[in-house]
């Protein structure tokens, strides 16, 4: 059993924990990771949007989310053109200098240039690197026994990885704990969504961005502590725009935009990270767990423009969010180059028209530092909607 | 090297019935639109063309539509109307434009683009998802999404009898059966076995023929300009394919380039240097781009694109005619795997080529417009050129959008990279 990797929270006033969460999730050196392999412990490195965790997690892995970082990308410049996203190229880049080491690699084909991920990975390291077809077609029936197929191939190539069998009791046991966790996510979005007021955009942007650096257990524990103190705090409400953020699935904006945003409206909702709170609610743990993690994929899940689904029309995905969220407008954002993203705002702004739903088109980069133009577009955005 | 020939009516026939055959397939295409008939959308890796034949569905290729307007110089017009519907300049040419010809309700330059009754589509490419998912929005059709799961890691391929690839074929077969429902929905028209058997030995000798063609191309001099003549090649092998039609032009083709091969008749190169292509062409410049090369003397003898852009048919898969079906998911399974891995592995298939084709360079073109093929061609670069002693360059444009081709710097680095060439051979003369 591995040592705890994120320590010196415990005990500490809210608001210590809530920078000590921030402080992790802007550290590109992933010190947690660093700790765990100083354990002895092995590593799952899967880049965005969504990975079945509780795979590794039964083989006594650490999963970790890649969701690119802020740096500068020196060496992964060479291994890419031009005209990418950033985070392919940070990805890259905390992993070929070392900061972030890994036993596995696994991307998903969710979209055109990071389908390539795993190709550009195996050419410049030893270990596994490797691509999860998650079904396209999830309105094929054939797609559940298709998915746990593809489930069962992963899980045998994290058994050579750990030279260990995983059993089924280890499968569900990790299905408990990501439950656990998926409920206590929802937990802090229904604070989002009911009492905004109580936490600032970014620190709920870290305090769920921290899950995919370390165990899910003590992601748990953090929650588990911050969650009623958050509840508890004696905050005023203030009379802010309720605004929904999307664009967030696969890049993440940089902290500072979040916390921008949150200066100026209530971001009661959003698709950060969605990979995270891709399973909407319990994954069956009695039972087949393999195909229990399969059903929930394909029919519990959220949305996103990487994922095709006749069932979730984006655009009216984006619409049920809104309203479940009792929002006054949208930011439709996506990351610079991001061709999913960029196709899906033209379906989400025409469908935001139909409704009368005031929104804001933005671009964001993982690495932008300055905010000032935005800020004051932000600004009047939220200012013409409460004085028009 | 000869460029005459006793034979002329057979030397450059490949060229000319091609031609023949676009202009018939669009001249079709447009009698569909005004008779508003129905049309199946359809994209070049994994169309499915064999299922939407015994349909009678005239197929649509957007992709073709889009690159017509580059090679005829229109594709700004069409870019901007879709940017100005609210596309990004950022994403692929191809979309855009098809989108401003949607806007135009088909209008096009080579004709009249019929609407479409259904999509079918592989997750080759993600764009394909992205792109149906907007005409399924426009017209609400049905949107068939066929997975093809690809090659999971680097020198990892599984083939029959494997049990991940058996998986694979049962999951690829159970959506081509549910594709067959759909289409018979649509169409309203039974769906009949021996008409797909009729069309599957069409489509067999496609394969077989475009195989042996770019295998013939290993003569020297080269039979043909893979970038230029073979782009027509693969229009044919898209458009035609299960049809009688796209069978004999292949045999005829495979004649052309057999005979060319024993008589050493190269293209109209003087042929110096022997090139691979490695990504898609540059259409706004198509003609220019070529020249570029040719004019010291380079002739692309090959190029991924002929690989990837017809499907994975070039690895030349027969379908198994008893079992037609089965044989099918199989043929669809490896071809579009084989598609996927020349544009992300492709690097194993480049060192394989480069004794093969005697290659003297490699020419990488990533683009704006597909990350698909784009992305991984720096890195892909950088391990060729650790395992092989070959000279390579890299340059960047675009397929579609002219704003991005810069075509007096392209000329300085292509002259650079001749001279380069030379200097080296030069070197080895004297070594």
């Amino acid at each position: 059993m591995n040592n705890r990797i994120f320590d010196g929270w415990q005990g500490k006033p809210l608001d210590e924990i809530l920078w000590s969460c921030r402080e992790l999730v802007e550290d590109p050196s992933y010190p947690t990771v660093k700790r765990w392999r100083a354990n002895g412990g092995k590593v799952a490195g899967h880049f965005q949007v969504y990975f079945p965790e509780e795979i590794a997690h039964a083989a006594g892995m650490l999963p970790v989310k890649l969701r690119g970082a802020p740096v500068e990308t020196t060496r992964a410049d060479s291994h890419f053109g031009s005209y990418l996203c950033s985070i392919l190229k940070t990805s890259l880049e905390i992993v070929i200098t070392g900061e972030l080491e890994l036993d596995l690699f696994v991307s998903h084909p969710i979209c055109d240039a990071a389908r390539n991920l795993a190709a550009i990975w195996g050419r410049n390291f030893d270990y596994p690197c490797q691509i999860l077809y998650l079904p396209q077609n999830p309105n094929s029936r054939h797609s559940v026994d298709y998915l746990r197929d593809e489930y069962v191939r992963i899980k045998e190539l994290i058994e050579t990885i750990v030279d260990r069998p995983i059993h089924e009791e280890d499968l569900r046991k990790s299905i408990a704990v990501f439950n656990e966790n998926r409920r206590l996510m929802r937990d802090l979005y229904e604070i989002k969504r009911e009492t905004p007021w109580l936490i600032a955009a970014e620190d709920a942007y870290c305090l769920m961005s921290a899950g995919g650096m370390i165990p899910r257990e003590e992601h748990n524990e953090l929650l588990q502590t911050v969650l009623p103190k958050i509840k508890a705090r004696q905050v005023k409400k203030e009379d802010r725009i309720r605004v929904v953020f999307e664009g967030g699935f696969c890049e993440q904006p940089p902290l500072d935009l979040i916390r921008m945003i949150g200066r100026s409206c209530y971001l009661v909702d959003d698709d950060l990270l969605i990979g995270m709170r891709w399973i909407l609610g319990d994954v069956e743990a009695s039972g087949d767990p393999l195909c229990s993690l399969t059903t929930s994929y394909l029919e519990d899940s959220s949305y996103s423009p990487v994922q095709h689904d006749n069932r979730k029309p984006k655009e009216e995905m984006l619409i049920q969010r809104v309203e479940n969220a009792r929002a006054d407008a949208v930011i439709v954002a996506a990351a610079k180059m991001c061709e999913p993203g960029l196709e899906e705002q033209v379906a989400y702004t025409h469908a935001l028209d139909e409704k009368g739903i005031p929104y804001f088109v933005s671009e964001f980069e993982e690495n932008m530092n300055s905010f000032e133009h935005l800020e004051l577009q932000v600004e009047t955005f939220m200012e013409n909607l409460l004085f028009a | 090297m000869s460029t005459q020939s006793d034979q002329p009516e057979l030397v450059g026939r490949g060229n000319r019935d091609g031609a023949q055959l676009f202009r018939d397939w669009f001249s079709e295409l447009s009698d569909t639109a005004k008779e508003g008939g129905q049309s199946a959308y359809v994209f070049v890796m994994g169309s499915l063309n064999e299922i939407l034949k015994v349909f009678d569905l005239p197929v649509v290729f957007p992709e073709i539509n889009s690159l017509q307007t580059a090679v005829r110089r229109v594709a700004h017009e069409y870019l901007s109307e879709a940017e100005d519907y609210g596309y990004s300049p950022d994403i692929c040419g191809y979309v855009k434009a098809d989108v401003a010809v949607q806007l135009r309700h088909g209008d096009h330059p080579m004709g009249q683009i019929p609407k479409p009754s259904i999509a079918v589509l592989t997750n080759a490419c993600n764009t394909y998802i992205k792109w149906a998912e907007i005409w399924q929005r426009m017209y609400d059709i049905p949107m068939v999404t066929i997975d093809i799961p690809g090659t999971r890691e680097s020198g990892c391929q599984t083939f029959g009898g494997d049990k991940h690839f058996e998986n694979d074929r049962k999951y690829v077969a159970g959506q081509l059966k549910e594709l067959i429902t759909t289409c018979e929905e649509v169409t309203g028209k039974k769906f009949d076995i021996d008409k797909l058997r009729q069309i599957l030995s069409y489509a067999n000798e496609m394969s077989v023929g475009w195989k042996k063609v770019l295998e013939l191309n290993k003569s020297r001099p080269a039979l043909f300009n893979a970038l230029t003549d073979g782009t027509i090649y693969l229009g044919v092998a898209n458009g035609f394919r299960g049809t009688e039609a796209g069978g004999r032009y292949f045999k005829e083709l495979v004649e052309e380039m057999e005979y060319r091969a024993e008589q050493g008749i190269g293209t109209l190169t003087e042929e110096q240097y022997r090139l691979v292509f490695v990504g898609v062409p540059c259409y706004p410049i198509f003609r220019r781009f070529n020249e570029l090369f040719t004019e010291w003397g380079g002739t692309f003898v090959h190029s991924t694109y002929l690989w990837f852009a017809s499907g994975g048919t070039n690895s030349g898969f027969e379908y198994d005619l008893a079992d037609p079906i089965e044989s099918l998911a199989e043929g669809v399974l490896l071809s579009v795997r084989d598609a996927m891995d020349s544009m992300f592995y492709q690097d194993q298939m480049l060192s394989s080529m480069i004794d093969d084709y005697g290659i003297d360079g490699i020419i990488y073109h990533p683009i704006k417009s597909c990350r698909t093929v784009s992305t991984g061609l720096a890195d892909c670069r950088r391990h060729v050129a650790q395992q092989h002693d070959i000279p390579s360059l890299f340059i960047e444009s675009d397929m579609m959008d002219r704003r991005v081709v810069s075509e007096a710097q392209m000329k300085n680095r292509i002259d650079a990279f001749f001279e380069g060439l030379n200097s080296r051979r030069q070197k080895a003369v004297v070594h």
